[in-house]
């Protein structure tokens, strides 16, 4: 039963993996969006678009790695 | 413990194989018990990435030819493209640790393109293998910056630009903000590329049946295409994220 039940946990967990989704789809469409309106300041916006996104993936990252817990180590 | 477990997850599952069997650390002589000193087959996997980093960059560049060699060409690309990110990120005065930062692209750099090779054992995915390397960073960034500021390091907490009755709380979050960096950072890496292995693997459980095999294998390469994006992005990301930290050693006022 405990079993099963980090099982259901594990695949609660996994949200958060859409939720980051969200996060980076929101800094990648924002970056382009303004990339899109001045071309000439894309290109030194690029650092801090990388930086953005890993912050945005990390926490998708700590949802993937919950439901990984979930499901080989308790 | 994660390996019996996997074992038995085997047993009872359907597939031949588990996604996650293939990060299992085995001894590469005989099926001893694994000491700190034992070679395994992540010793061997990081042992090759720096053969090929010596074999590209040494080797590669040791002509020092005018009109460079493709090698010298590959190592002169990647050698221009971090420095400029150092002295982008940091400035001219975070240059001088551009050995440390260069060592640390080359090492991820290469266990990540290296791990796409089938059947090779990805270090990085390893939370150990990563994990020593951003607490190494975190360390030397911390160390640094009391070295080099003294006491106004801690200035980095204070944010003198919020209200006064916010900073003791923004203090609070900086603080908690700044010892979660290491963790994020390393956890960060080994998840990447530990997910998107898994997800490969997942797909070829699938390429078994044969009704679905043609979109497994569709599934198989458009994930590995990923990968090798994923692979180039997250040791640039890793290490764009230990110039910014730097930057706030050298530079703790903002």
């Amino acid at each position: 039963m405990e079993g099963q039940l980090a099982h259901i946990g594990a695949g609660l967990a996994a949200i958060g993996s859409g939720a980051a989704a969200i996060g980076v789809g929101t800094v990648a469409g924002n970056y382009l969006a303004g990339a899109l309106r001045n071309p000439s300041a894309a290109a030194g916006q690029t650092a801090t678009l990388f930086i953005g996104l890993a912050f945005a993936e990390a926490l998708g990252i700590f949802a993937f790695l919950v439901s990984l817990l979930l499901m080989f180590a308790v | 413990m994660r390996a019996k477990h996997v074992a038995e997850e085997k047993a009872e599952g359907g597939l031949v194989f588990h996604p996650l069997d293939q990060f299992i650390v085995k001894p590469i002589f005989g099926d001893g018990p694994v000491h700190w000193y034992t070679p395994t087959n992540v010793t061997l996997w990081m042992g090759l990435s720096l053969l090929a980093i010596v074999a590209i960059f040494v080797l590669g560049s040791r002509g020092r030819a005018i009109i460079p060699t493709r090698l010298q060409s590959i190592g002169e690309l990647i050698y221009g493209f971090i420095y400029k990110m150092v002295e982008d990120v940091t400035g001219k005065d975070g240059v001088k640790y551009f050995p440390y930062i260069m060592t640390l692209f080359l090492f991820i750099l290469f266990a990540n393109y290296l791990a796409l090779i089938p059947t090779s054992y990805s270090a990085t995915s390893m939370i150990a293998v990563t994990a020593v390397l951003g607490f190494g960073v975190f360390i030397v960034v911390t160390i640094l910056g009391f070295v080099l500021n003294g006491p106004a390091f801690l200035g980095l907490f204070w944010m003198k630009d919020a209200p006064a009755i916010l900073r003791p709380i923004i203090a609070v979050i900086e603080v908690i903000s700044y010892f979660v960096r290491p963790v994020s950072h390393s956890i960060r890496l080994a998840g990447n590329i530990m997910a998107g292995h898994a997800v490969i693997k997942v797909f070829a459980g699938f390429a078994a049946l044969t009704v679905v095999s043609p979109v497994a294998i569709l599934g198989i390469t458009a994930i590995y295409g990923l990968e090798v994006l994923v692979a180039g992005i997250q040791a640039y990301v890793f290490t764009i994220l230990t110039c910014v930290y730097l930057k706030d050693a050298l530079h703790p006022a903002h």
